[in-house]
């Protein structure tokens, strides 16, 4: 353990770069090139530091660590944070990616310092969400991060931003809306927004189930689950590369991280009780969207579904409450971050170039693009959950704990693979095989070196962890055990209660 | 000494693929020939000291990396070493390599090598994980990893439209069958805590007669897991309903054809069952099934093999055929049977595809047979090692003095279905006995058609005919060799009186089965049978071919819809196409458009907006973006919160 406030230093310091951005004067190229790289070189640093966590962090406890605490608004609202077996990876996979958004930005054109900040600050809202040990600080954090995504939509966006945007405003208003609710309430019966301390409090039954309903409002949004899903598509399509890059890595991330915090450990009987409301909203995600993916005509379109389609294991896996499907849950969450972020990458790469995401406009992509025909082949295969790709511990932990749970449900579910390969080798097809007789890519070049500087890490990772997850799997499971320990617990005494009474 | 020869495959493939650029085409060939020949000799070395002069059983795991823990759940990348491991890697890396060296000949002239021989070694790796694996879970990345290299060698030529259409096909039909396997390895897990083979297999018999709730129903627990992996083996090796993938698969370059759809991973699903055989000798249910299945596309594939006129096709449904053969031969009980069938099919299909791809070859890159004719007189080696391969394939020989790789072993089949005294045997003996009639007929068919007669080429391209170069003839040789010496020499220790030493604990059967004993007892007739098959099916051919070469057009007249069914190949592709394929895309259009965009968004968000925007259209006009909107909405929310807590926290806990 060091004994420096090192969570709030990696959630802070992408603020300090803002400040640097902001004493940047002029508009010249010189001015430009100084932003992108304090913008650079402040995630990096946040990256490098935020290893640290990695190394220092203990598998082998489910506390809290790296805790930090300080009174805050009166007393009853703490400035807590810290971070456990769940949440660290989070941490960790957010401050990875962001030199990547950083770099894939090069060539924005417009309002660049203003564009940099919104990540920057950005970045710190995220990290925050993670490590935020006080429920309020957790709402600050979530629904304020809401903010930059929508100025990078709607300001660098592209021609329906306007749409997408309040798509997305009219979903997570009523889900924020009701959270905001549910946090009142829980604070009225535990007396506190402490997490560490609401994780020991046994919420009245009655409350559980409205309290868990208000949370899934936001959370199943954030996800998305099936039928609240539709604004993913639009918002991806219209968001500049990056945007989609933190919103399918991070942001979607948010909410299986919301179920496994609050839902799972605060409200268990609800959770108990709503399980197989959660499993059909999953299974019906998984084959529903896959089947609209095959017929998607536009590339981010496709991918949006695709994601959509793999959250549903996420959230399969994690109501299975076993360790096999919270575990698998979690690692698909990681996986599908590197894999989804890596797609959208793929897509940014070439619509740089050509400024259409149709797939129609392309075709034999491959006979001037080799490299960039095998980045895309590998994140594809991770995408179809090909054995040796991240994308298959995920799945396949997550199918697992299914088939314990319900072995329909299972079964359903299994066949999703079977569209997945469908939509995502269809698609690789178009893109990048045939003739390339379209006028318009006779000219296209491959790979620049620094598309292959952010993408290469990913294709690293993304088989690195599908062959060997250890360094994932043995960090969550001490977090995930315990949270199956409690929460068994928990039905335990609230069976024995209803006994009790009914003697 | 096994992880090189697992992984030597594996530093071939990186090397030819990432820095193929730096050592050239003709050095990327070289290098994983060369990469190949060394495992192959280990592995020969390898069966020789496992299998064939072990003094005891010999089991032997070897672990190589920590990969999935979780709960009780842990799985190690492990090899695991037995008789049925290094005959498998014996077939593998043997046949592999002389791919690969044939494929320096056949695929000079294309501008990709370097990307061909990295594939073909990737495949190789895959393959070898699949056979030497320990545990469910890395038999399902070799099975998935075969499958995705035979996607890329299928697809090889990307620019052909057809390729990459039957290269997808491939893929998701095998995942068709997948979805069966991966969902019996979460039973397996679920009924067993473990999916390693020594647990698994350890325990099995404890399960016997157990059941548990699948799907709402409470059925046989070994049968179902037995079901379920089957699939998954129906998927690989292209079985009766999941087969449609393996004509098309003859897309890919021939070589492919000889290594993947031939001789090595169509046969995965054949190694699964004998590898499962602990489990699937616990189940009557299963062993039935598997039985019928086999024999039903033995007899299926081998009708159609009847009248295709592409050359590499009727080897293709004949493969398809052979296939089932093997599964016949499981079902029954007789996995070594299976396993010897495997092991010679592999040599002398092998030699039939890279045959046909020497014709192909000479014939600048002609399949279709009707084109071909006469070619005896310019190609007479390549006629000879086709000659070879027919008759291993079609089993000539004399019972009870010697004979040809598939006389020992296609006999067998058919004699082991005879001697079994069941229900399914006497099915599977009459639809391998007529079978192997087919056989005969269609493979002699395929060589009076391409090498008789006269010839139907243009002038043009008969100009260009030549033989091949040795570096394509030599593996022929080899392979030949196999064909005409695997079966004298190996029965006795795959079926013969060695066979239980031989097979040692890497094939399990229980105390009831005695299988391979009955079938050396069976009578004369049906010793004879198969034999007798072949001599009607060549007979039959002389006359349809060289005799009377318009007998086949008037027959095919004559019986115009028999004909276009099998031509037609049961119009499994049309069937699959109406039913599955169309109502999918039609599905997917219909829940984007009606589900997606008027039933969710028109009563959802579109709706609410609509709505909205009608109401602040009077309350006042907006002109600004809803992002301010937004932020605003989320500034009176947080407001409202901290005013709260600030209130009830000064009143309350402080």
């Amino acid at each position: 353990m060091t004994d420096w406030p090192i969570l709030s230093v990696v959630t802070f310091l992408p603020l300090l770069g803002t400040l640097f951005i902001f004493a940047i004067r002029g508009e010249d190229e010189i001015a430009l090139r100084n932003t992108r790289f304090v913008a650079l070189w402040t995630t990096v640093i946040t990256f490098v530091l935020s290893l640290l966590v990695w190394v220092n962090f203990d598998p082998n406890t489910s506390d809290f660590q790296f805790v930090e605490q300080g009174d805050w608004l009166g007393g009853a609202i703490n400035y807590h944070m810290g971070v456990d077996g769940i949440s660290m990876l989070f941490v960790i996979l957010t401050t990875f990616l962001m030199p990547g958004c950083i770099l894939a930005s090069w060539r924005v054109k417009s309002r660049v310092k203003e564009y940099m900040i919104a990540f920057l600050v950005l970045e710190t809202l995220m990290v925050g969400v993670f490590c935020a040990l006080d429920l309020v600080l957790f709402y600050l954090f979530f629904e304020g991060g809401l903010i930059p995504m929508f100025l990078i939509i709607g300001v660098w966006g592209g021609a329906r931003r306007v749409y997408a945007s309040f798509k997305f405003f009219l979903y997570t208003l009523l889900g924020s809306v009701l959270m905001l609710l549910a946090i009142m309430a829980m604070y009225l019966d535990a007396g506190t927004t402490d997490i560490p301390t609401l994780l020991t409090h046994a919420f009245p039954a009655g409350w559980q189930t409205w309290l868990f309903l208000a949370f899934f409002a936001s959370f199943a949004v954030k996800m998305p689950m099936w039928p609240v899903h539709t604004w993913l598509p639009d918002a991806h399509v219209e968001a500049p590369t990056a945007g989609s890059v933190v919103l399918a890595a991070i942001l979607l991330k948010m909410g299986g991280y919301g179920f496994l915090r609050f839902s799972l450990p605060m409200f268990p009987l609800a959770t108990d009780f709503f399980t197989p409301m959660i499993f059909a909203l999953s299974v019906v995600a998984i084959i529903y969207t896959s089947l609209v993916a095959l017929m998607q005509e536009d590339m981010k379109k496709l991918i949006a579904y695709s994601s959509v389609a793999h959250m549903g294991f996420v959230t399969l896996g994690i109501f299975t409450l076993t360790v096999q499907g919270i575990q698998g849950g979690i690692f698909q969450m990681l996986s599908h971050g590197i894999v989804s972020a890596a797609l959208f990458l793929c897509v940014g790469v070439v619509y740089d170039r050509m400024h259409t995401r149709e797939i129609a406009a392309y075709g034999g992509l491959v006979n001037r693009m080799p490299i960039y025909a095998f980045t895309f082949m590998v994140f594809t295969l991770a995408n179809v959950g090909l054995p040796g790709t991240s994308g298959f511990v995920g799945e396949f932990l997550a199918l697992v704990g299914a088939f314990k749970a319900n072995t329909w449900v299972a079964l359903v579910a299994t066949g999703g693979v079977v569209l997945s390969a469908a939509y995502a080798l269809w698609l690789y097809r178009r893109v990048i095989f045939g003739e390339l007789d379209k006028d318009s890519l006779k000219s296209i070049t491959d790979m620049s070196g620094r598309e292959i500087a952010v993408l290469a890490p990913l294709i690293a990772l993304t088989i690195l962890f599908g062959i060997y997850p250890a360094p994932i799997l043995d960090v969550t499971a001490a977090s995930v055990d315990n949270l199956i320990a409690d929460y068994k617990s928990a039905l335990a005494a609230a069976e024995a209660a209803i006994n009790v009474a009914s003697h | 000494m096994y992880s090189i020869i697992v992984f030597l495959p594996l530093l071939g493939a990186l090397i030819a693929g990432f820095f193929g650029r730096w050592i050239g085409a003709r050095g990327a060939g070289i290098l994983t020939s060369a990469f190949l020949a060394v495992s192959a000799v280990l592995s020969i070395w390898a069966l020789y000291s496992v299998g064939l002069n072990a003094h005891e059983p010999h089991m032997e795991r070897i672990e190589v990396l920590r990969w999935v823990t979780s709960g009780a759940l842990d799985v190690y990348w492990a090899l695991r070493i037995d008789t049925l491991t290094v005959v498998m890697l014996v077939v593998v890396t043997f046949v592999s390599g002389l791919v690969h060296i044939y494929s320096i000949g056949y695929m000079s002239h294309d501008p990709h090598q370097q990307r061909f021989f990295s594939y073909l070694s990737l495949f190789t790796f895959a393959m070898l994980m699949l056979v030497t694996s320990d545990n469910f879970l890395q038999l399902f990345f070799g099975w998935e990893g075969v499958g995705l290299a035979s996607y890329l060698l299928i697809g090889f030529w990307y620019k052909k439209p057809s390729a990459c259409a039957a290269a997808i096909k491939a893929f998701i039909v095998n995942r068709v069958g997948d979805f069966g396997f991966a969902l019996g390895i979460f039973a397996i897990f679920f009924v067993f805590g473990a999916i390693d083979f020594n647990t698994v297999f350890g325990t099995a018999s404890e399960q016997v007669g157990q059941t548990f709730n699948f799907l709402g129903y409470e059925v046989d627990v070994l049968t179902t897991i037995c079901l379920l992996l089957f699939m998954g083996a129906m998927g690989k090796s292209a079985q009766f309903f999941l087969h449609t993938w393996l004509p098309d698969a003859m897309e890919g370059p021939t070589p492919v054809s000889a290594l993947i759809h031939a001789a090595t991973m169509v046969t995965a699903g054949v190694f699964l069952v004998a590898r499962c055989s602990p489990l699937f000798e616990l189940s009557e249910t299963a062993l039935w099934v598997v039985t019928i299945v086999g024999a039903t596309t033995a007899f299926f594939a081998a009708t159609v093999g009847l009248v295709q006129n592409d050359i590499k096709r009727v080897i293709a449904y004949s493969t398809c055929s052979q296939l089932g053969y093997m599964f016949a031969a499981l079902g029954l009980g007789a996995y070594g049977v299976a396993i010897f069938h495997l092991f010679t099919h592999a040599f002398f299909k092998a030699l039939l595809f890279l045959g046909s791809g020497s014709v192909i070859h000479a014939m600048s890159d002609e399949q279709d047979m009707r084109k071909m004719g006469g070619l005896f007189p310019h190609l007479k080696i390549t006629w000879a090692m086709m000659l070879i391969g027919t008759i291993a394939l079609t089993g000539v020989g004399i019972p009870g003095l010697f004979g040809t790789a598939g006389f020992y072993s296609k006999d067998a089949i058919i004699e082991a279905s005879y001697a079994a005294h069941s229900g399914a045997g006497s099915f599977a003996f009459w639809m391998t006995v007529l079978a192997a009639l087919m056989t005969s007929f269609y493979s002699w068919r395929l060589m009076f058609m391409t090498f008789h007669g006269k010839s139907r080429a243009s002038k043009e391209v008969m100009s260009h005919v030549h033989e091949s170069p040795n570096v394509m003839l030599v593996p022929l040789y080899l392979l030949a060799a196999g064909a005409l010496l695997a079966g004298i020499v190996f029965a006795p220790y795959f079926i013969g009186h060695d066979e239980t030493h031989f097979w040692a604990s890497s094939l399990f059967r229980s105390e009831s089965n005695h299988i391979v004993h009955d079938m050396h007892e069976v009578p004369l007739w049906v010793k004879w049978s198969a034999t007798v098959m072949m001599l009607v099916g060549f007979v039959l051919a002389w006359v349809m071919y060289i005799r009377n070469p318009a007998l086949p057009k008037r027959l095919a007249e004559q019986h115009v819809l028999l004909y276009r069914f099998l031509l037609n190949k049961w119009y499994f592709d049309e069937i699959y196409d109406f039913l599955l394929v169309r109502p999918a895309k039609w599905l997917g259009r219909f829940l984007w458009k009606k589900g997606d965009g008027w039933l969710i968004d028109g009563f959802g968000p579109d709706g609410v907006a609509a709505r909205v925007i009608d109401v602040t259209n009077r309350v006042v006009k907006l002109q600004t973006g809803y992002v301010f909107h937004y932020a605003f909405v989320m500034l009176i929310g947080v407001a409202a919160l901290i005013t709260y807590f600030m209130f009830s926290g000064i009143g309350g806990t402080h």
